[in-house]
């Protein structure tokens, strides 16, 4: 792969991260628990969902195939998604969709911060803009887990098996590949793989302050999102997002 | 053909169309037109985003063109630019004024020491009643821009322009 292709393909995996958690947190629009959450959970989807346009904006005009975001969203397939599987996993009950949120959030929250000094341009401005957004997404799901988790019984228990259902997925967010290995050496991308350490001090610190507890046996690992490996759940996804671009090519509104 | 108006008269001009969402406030005010260049025939407009998935972007372009169209310019360009980050720093004190008058606490403090747990918030004055005994609802509110709060001194709900 030349620059631009290794940049593209970068900018696909942050780009599909935030597209399809994003779409996931827009499904609980009109389902939220409370007016204030169902408002904070369709912001969220928003900046999401705008942090996915400007990522995939950027692959598209790499690419230079006249491709657009849309293109990338609404016609590729499961295969084709470079997002982590976190993501993709259905919302749940409340606590695993902020769970969800607080896993994935406190890595955006590293890998924008860092890649803030990307030498890129684009990437380093998009990461700025970003990073401001995953702060607050960070803040909000944490101080829920620990409401949830230092709650009532039932809240502590759904908020401990949303944890021990999610924690499968948790080593994939550090998986890097020879795409990651290139950039970081032209000081274009972040180094994942490092920022394990700083993830677990955010998120043992909130686990701790909610009483709940990391899965301490050896769990299996599901890997390969960026290979375009993901579960089934991503197939059920796309066919609700894509349906009507793909049943009305061309389609505008 | 040169265009009709000069880039300072261009600038009145995006001075005059009020924040979709904020409507006390300009979109020059608010910070998001970041440079104007005057072509051989067009405009070059530069913006950047408050918050990248903000619907109000797509009608600040269109108010743009409309607003520039009457004028007689046609071709309008806008570009897209992510650096520097919009921040509320960029605010002048008259628009934070200008916010409190319209009911909508305006952003208290730096944005430079932004962090996800930092502990105690800055306190936000009621903004119909001044007094600082209020409480934060929720961080996101009708728009990306604003958190809900409410005055325990007069009771009344309201919404804070966030330090972004």
């Amino acid at each position: 792969m030349n620059k631009n292709e290794l940049i593209k393909e970068y900018c696909l995996r942050l780009g599909d991260n935030g597209l399809i958690l994003g779409h996931r947190l827009s499904e609980w629009c009109g389902h939220g628990p409370i007016l204030e959450e169902d408002i904070a959970m369709s912001n969220m989807a928003l900046d999401l969902i705008g942090q996915a346009r400007g990522f995939l904006t950027y692959a598209a005009q790499l690419e230079g195939k006249g491709r657009t975001e849309d293109d990338f969203a609404y016609l590729r397939d499961a295969r084709e998604f470079r997002n982590r599987m976190l993501v993709e996993q259905p919302n749940g009950d409340f606590a695993v969709t902020m769970m969800r949120s607080l896993l994935y959030s406190a890595i955006a929250y590293l890998q924008f911060k860092a890649l803030t000094k990307s030498t890129d341009e684009t990437l380093s401005g998009l990461a700025e803009k970003s990073l401001k957004e995953v702060t607050y997404h960070l803040r909000h799901s944490g101080e829920w887990i620990i409401r949830l988790g230092d709650g009532t019984k039932e809240s502590h228990e759904k908020a401990q098996n949303a944890l021990n259902d999610l924690w499968m997925y948790t080593d994939e967010l550090f998986e890097v590949d020879e795409v990651d290995a290139a950039l970081v050496k032209e000081g274009i991308a972040v180094d994942l793989s490092s920022m394990r350490t700083e993830w677990n001090t955010i998120i043992d610190d909130i686990l701790k302050k909610a009483t709940l507890k990391q899965p301490q046996e050896k769990t299996y690992q599901s890997k390969g999102g960026i290979k375009g490996i993901h579960t089934e759940q991503l197939g059920f996804l796309l066919a609700e997002m894509q349906f009507l671009p793909r049943a009305y090519p061309g389609t505008t509104w | 053909m040169k265009t009709a108006l000069s880039s300072q008269q261009i600038w009145d001009l995006l001075g005059t169309i009020p924040d979709p969402e904020v409507p006390v406030i300009s979109i020059v005010e608010l910070g998001v037109v970041r440079n104007v260049e005057v072509e051989e025939g067009g405009v070059v407009i530069t913006m950047t985003p408050t918050y990248n998935g903000c619907p109000a972007m797509k009608m600040m372009e269109d108010d743009i063109r409309t607003a520039l169209a009457g004028e007689g310019i046609q071709q309008v360009k806008i570009k897209m630019v992510f650096k520097p980050a919009w921040t509320t720093d960029w605010l002048s004190e008259a628009s934070k004024q200008k916010l409190e008058a319209y009911g909508i606490a305006p952003p208290t403090e730096n944005t430079k020491s932004h962090l996800p747990f930092a502990g105690k918030a800055s306190v936000v004055n009621c903004p119909f009643c001044k007094s600082g005994q209020t409480k934060l609802t929720s961080q996101f509110g009708s728009t990306a821009c604003k958190a809900l709060y409410y005055c325990d001194s007069c009771h009344q709900p309201f919404e804070h322009f966030k330090c972004h």
